[in-house]
């Protein structure tokens, strides 16, 4: 079995962005996981998304852990800083890379297994010290790479491909992260572009901790009658709360919605967060009602999508631990030894 | 929008650009496959049974294909698809052998063709095997029509017409060479069930200026002049030639004269460089050679001493352009002059039929021309029929062949007592090339090489003598790299809905963003809004309704690779990659001994 790389002859119309790259130099090698799999299309929006964010590619740092989720970072930003780490420590390692080089976009891609089982407590540390990047957790309800395995998403009642029901209460991500203070948390759909790529370009230009729990079938594994993670049940529970559009620089937005339909999130980086609401009275900044409203209708077996949170005005780890704002790995030998004054001047303040 | 309908075998052989753009409709991608896996044989062949002249159109033709080639849309040039004919055609061994093999039980019907050219002999070829007994009458001493009398030899040796006119005589054709038809109604008298007329455009427009007259012995009519240097009558000429005219016959003017003592040859042309009629190779070919082209003159007088030329001049005009963007050439006031020893002129070509009386029933039209139907080739006369450059003035070999192939389907139908408005469709398969997961019996890995160039012979040998062809020809090793250029249009890209999970897989892994999964609407706006733009309207958009969600899924064909990655990628085979071979009618099918390539 071979793979043929992607031709490289592209669309003569293919646009190019603020930095002069086209959208096929954000790409990486060619996909060696199943035909169809959802991991796929998190790979290309996530591409799409750098793309129209004209982020430079090598400003950027992608992490994973181990899973078929964990192995997409090699068939995107082909030009970006990489880092595989063992199974579930991602978080860590992403943790240790931002207090090093607090400089760098870090992208942290994992799945269901890699962080709601082996790399739960990781997952959660690195959410509730607001470590800024953005976590993307690839969710397919099973450990895809070994092949098939309930993971700790899957839905109680869910069928195996053999027929089992899982017994297991399932861990909703979503409301982890929203419970440990995660400032930015959406929920989309890998067959849902459209929703998915303005929420991975929010998370981008987000301070802080975005959390991003992206439905991605496992189609060799996960995608039959009786699976909660399939194309199909997926597109049938699916209710999105709203659509949101990332408007960058600080253009203002002149046109006038009825009231109560729009949102207008302002971030960190001044980029606005329009968000056009599909289910009347939601709040996107209200964390409370938002934990309500995602457990009243998990009860009801509906997935709901959107950006669920987000805080405007939220810091991340350098905040709030006070690092210096010149990057660590930057700092020269006088900056990171100041001299046996200092240090005489720091005990004094101790004694 | 109205899904497609990808079993009118329209849809897919507009896909295949080439061969839709091809007067003949030759199979290209499938004999460019060929010549890559080095069956020469049955490349040629595959061009033999469309296009009857693989030899000499892979020198000569005027490749319609090459322009409309979809590589040329993704890549800076088209695919070399003439010059790899040839390369069929150099590296064969016997093709003799697989091709229909008389003697052919007779059906008692005779039929006349006047004219060797490509339409007579096109003619010929296809109602011999079906048992006509068949009569080709040319007052040239060999067959090939114009190819033979107007192509330069350094274009097109001998050896190749001699070599394929006799393919094609030799299936059982009568030849009357040096036999002049000086009546039709004559011929008609002999009892023949049908008379094709392929007699092409013979008459050369003549220059009408001061001093033609007298200055006579060294103005020569281009085309005449050609063929009396192809059949040897003219073997020099003076060192300073002036050619008149921005045509392929100018071309071949300029560079035969360069080749028989012209030191100083001259192009000159009313028209601008980039509206000049002539292929952009050839006049690529002729300033190769040290021959300028000098645009906007236009002849004012032969400039003659003691009743000898001593130059030419003209009059300088510029062109101005009307709103609504007609052209006209305004005389700038201006007069230039050149001195030469000799002018050919070559500024157009004429139909003239002497030889056809005008009370036989075959109507003209104010311009002289035969009215003839454009589908049948049939004229007012039912039992006349018209093809080539006599049909619809001078065009090209290829076109010649075109018609041929339909004018043999008319013929054969009106002597069997048919109705000849009832054509026969083309003969369609549609085949998938799936072998395994990541396998197709094709080769799907893109190219990425530019546009090789065929080498050509040091211009210091090939100027010595007139007979010394000119390019040497792709060898085999460069045939097989620009063959892998060719993206295999003719794999077609073929979409089963109910199999698809709407997985987004196909649109992601498109290297030229061809698909688009979306909701429904109007052509003009649905354009707007797929994933690249298809504002290349002459592309068709192929449309499927039937899935799960609703939407539609819709593949703009423009500047598809045919990499087969969607089918790749695709977890349900909803797209297959499936060969469309699409065979034009042609009279009783030559049973030609082409393997499919498996
Ligand atoms: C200088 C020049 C260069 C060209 N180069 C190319 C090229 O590179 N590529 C290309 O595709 N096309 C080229 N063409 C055009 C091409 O040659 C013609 O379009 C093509 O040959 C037409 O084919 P035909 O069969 O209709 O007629 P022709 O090839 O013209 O054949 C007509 C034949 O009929 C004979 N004939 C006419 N009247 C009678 C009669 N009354 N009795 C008996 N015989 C008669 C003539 O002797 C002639 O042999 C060129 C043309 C010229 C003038
Ligand atoms: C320390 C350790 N324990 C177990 C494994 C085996 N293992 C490899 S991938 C995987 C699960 C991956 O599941 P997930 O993160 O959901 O990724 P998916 O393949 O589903 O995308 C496991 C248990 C391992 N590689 N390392
Ligand atoms: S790429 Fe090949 S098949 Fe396609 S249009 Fe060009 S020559 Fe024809
Ligand atoms: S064959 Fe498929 S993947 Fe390749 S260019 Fe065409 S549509 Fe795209
Ligand atoms: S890859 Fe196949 S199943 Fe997936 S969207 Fe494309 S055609 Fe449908
Ligand atoms: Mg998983």
């Amino acid at each position: 079995m071979t793979f043929l790389p992607k031709p490289k002859l592209h669309h003569p119309k293919l646009a190019e962005n603020g930095l002069g790259f086209t959208r096929r130099d954000y790409e990486g090698s060619i996909s060696t996981l199943c035909a169809g799999c959802g991991h796929d299309s998190i790979s290309a929006a996530i591409i799409h998304a750098c793309f129209e964010l004209d982020l430079p590619p090598h400003r950027i740092a992608k992490l994973s852990g181990i899973g078929c989720s964990s192995k997409t970072p090699t068939y995107f930003l082909g030009n970006s800083h990489g880092f595989n780490s063992v199974h579930g420590r991602m978080p860590s390692v992403l943790t240790g890379a931002n207090l090093a080089n607090r400089d760098l976009i870090y992208l942290g891609v994992s799945g269901d297994g890699d962080s709601a089982s082996i790399g739960f407590g990781q997952f959660a540390h690195s959410i509730r010290r607001g470590v800024n990047m953005t976590y993307i957790v690839e969710n397919n309800g099973v450990y895809g790479l070994t092949k098939g395995q309930f993971s700790a998403t899957a839905d109680k009642g869910a069928k195996s491909k053999k027929g089992v029901a899982n017994n297991d209460e399932a861990i909703d991500l979503v409301a982890v992260a929203l419970q440990l203070g995660a400032t930015y948390v959406g929920r989309s759909f890998s067959g849902d572009k459209a929703q998915l790529i303005p929420l991975i370009k929010g998370a981008l230009a987000h301070k802080g901790a975005a959390f991003i729990d992206c439905l991605s079938p496992c189609v060799t594994f996960n995608n039959h009658e009786g699976s909660t993670k399939s194309f199909d049940y997926v597109r049938e529970h699916n209710a999105a709360v709203n659509f949101l559009d990332v408007i960058e620089g600080r253009e203002e937005i002149t046109a006038d919605y009825p009231a109560g339909s729009v949102e207008i999130v302002r971030q960190h980086d001044g980029s606005l967060l329009k968000l056009r609401k599909l289910a009347n009275d939601y709040d996107a900044t209200d964390r409370i009602a938002a934990m309500n409203f995602l457990q009243q209708h998990h009860a009801r077996g509906e997935i709901v999508t959107g950006l669920l949170y987000v805080d405007g005005e939220s810091g991340d780890m350098h905040d709030l631990l006070g690092t210096a704002q010149h990057p660590l790995n930057g700092m020269n030998d006088d900056m990171l030894c100041p001299g046996s004054a200092a240090l005489e001047k720091l005990n004094a303040s101790l004694r | 929008m109205k899904p497609t309908d990808i079993r009118d075998p329209d849809y897919f052989h507009k896909v295949v650009d080439c061969q839709w753009a091809c007067p003949a409709h030759t199979p290209v991608p499938e004999y460019i496959r060929l010549i890559a896996a080095g069956r020469y044989d049955d490349a040629y062949m595959v061009n033999w049974k469309s296009n009857i002249f693989p030899g000499i159109l892979g020198r000569t033709c005027d490749r319609p294909c090459e322009p409309a080639c979809r590589r040329g849309r993704v890549d800076e040039e088209p695919v070399a698809i003439c010059r790899l004919k040839r390369v069929a055609a150099d590296n064969k061994g016997d093709v003799h052998r697989l091709m229909p093999q008389g003697p052919f039980a007779s059906n008692g019907k005779r039929v006349a063709i006047v004219g060797a050219g490509p339409a007579g002999l096109g003619v010929a070829r296809d109602l011999v095997p079906a048992g006509y007994q068949v009569t080709v009458f040319d007052s040239a001493p060999k067959g090939g029509g114009f190819i033979r009398s107007q192509i330069p030899k350094f274009r097109l040796p001998d050896s190749v017409i001699d070599e394929e006119v006799g393919y094609i005589t030799d299936l059982g054709v009568e030849t009357r060479y040096n036999s002049y038809i000086s009546s039709l109604k004559g011929l008609m008298d002999d009892g023949y069930d049908a008379v094709f007329v392929a007699s092409g455009a013979p008459r050369g427009r003549e220059l009408d200026v001061p001093g033609r007259q007298d200055s006579a012995a060294n103005i020569h009519i281009g085309i005449d002049w050609l063929s009396s240097v192809s059949f040897g009558h003219i073997t020099s000429i003076g060192k300073r030639v002036i050619v008149l005219g921005g045509g392929n016959t100018a071309m071949d003017c300029c560079r035969s004269a360069r080749r028989l003592g012209g030191t100083e040859v001259k192009v000159i042309v009313r028209s601008g460089f980039e509206e000049m009629k002539a292929s952009p190779w050839e006049k690529e070919d002729a300033i190769h050679e040290d021959i300028p082209i000098i645009n906007f003159l236009v002849p004012k007088e032969v400039i003659h001493k003691h009743g000898k030329i001593v130059g030419m001049s003209f009059d300088k005009v510029e062109a101005t352009y009307d709103e609504k963007g007609r052209r006209s050439l305004i005389p700038t006031g201006a007069i230039v002059q050149y001195a030469c020893d000799d002018v050919l002129v070559a500024i157009g070509q004429e139909n003239a039929f002497p030889w056809i009386e005008q009370d036989i029933g075959i109507a003209f039209d104010r311009w002289g021309m035969p009215k003839v139907d454009p589908v049948t080739f049939q004229s007012t006369n039912p039992k006349v029929f018209f093809g080539g450059d006599a049909a619809f003035g001078p065009k090209n070999i290829i076109w010649a062949v075109s018609n041929a192939h339909q004018a043999a389907i008319s013929i054969d139908r009106f002597c069997q007592g048919q109705d000849i408005n009832d054509r026969p469709p083309p003969g369609v398969t549609l085949a998938s090339q799936k072998m395994g997961i990541h396998e197709w019996s094709y080769d799907n890995d893109v190219s990425i090489d530019l546009r090789f160039k065929v080498p050509h012979r040091d211009k210091e040998v090939s100027l010595v003598d007139i007979k010394t062809e000119v390019e040497l020809g792709f060898d085999q090793v460069l045939g097989f790299k620009e063959a892998q250029r060719c993206l295999n249009c003719d794999v077609q890209t073929v979409f089963a809905p109910k199999l698809c999970i709407e997985c987004d897989a196909c649109v992601d892994i498109c290297p030229v963003d061809c698909i688009t999964f979306t909701e429904d609407g109007e052509e003009a706006e649905l354009r707007g809004r797929l994933n690249a733009p298809a504002d290349n309207i002459s592309q068709d958009i192929y449309v499927s309704d039937g899935l799960k969600t609703g939407r539609i899924m819709a593949k703009d064909e423009d500047v598809c690779l045919h990499c087969g990655l969607c089918a790749e990628r695709c977890p349900t085979g909803a797209w297959d990659m499936q060969r469309f071979l699409l065979d034009m009618a042609q009279v009783n099918p030559v049973p030609a001994k082409v393997e499919a390539l498996a």
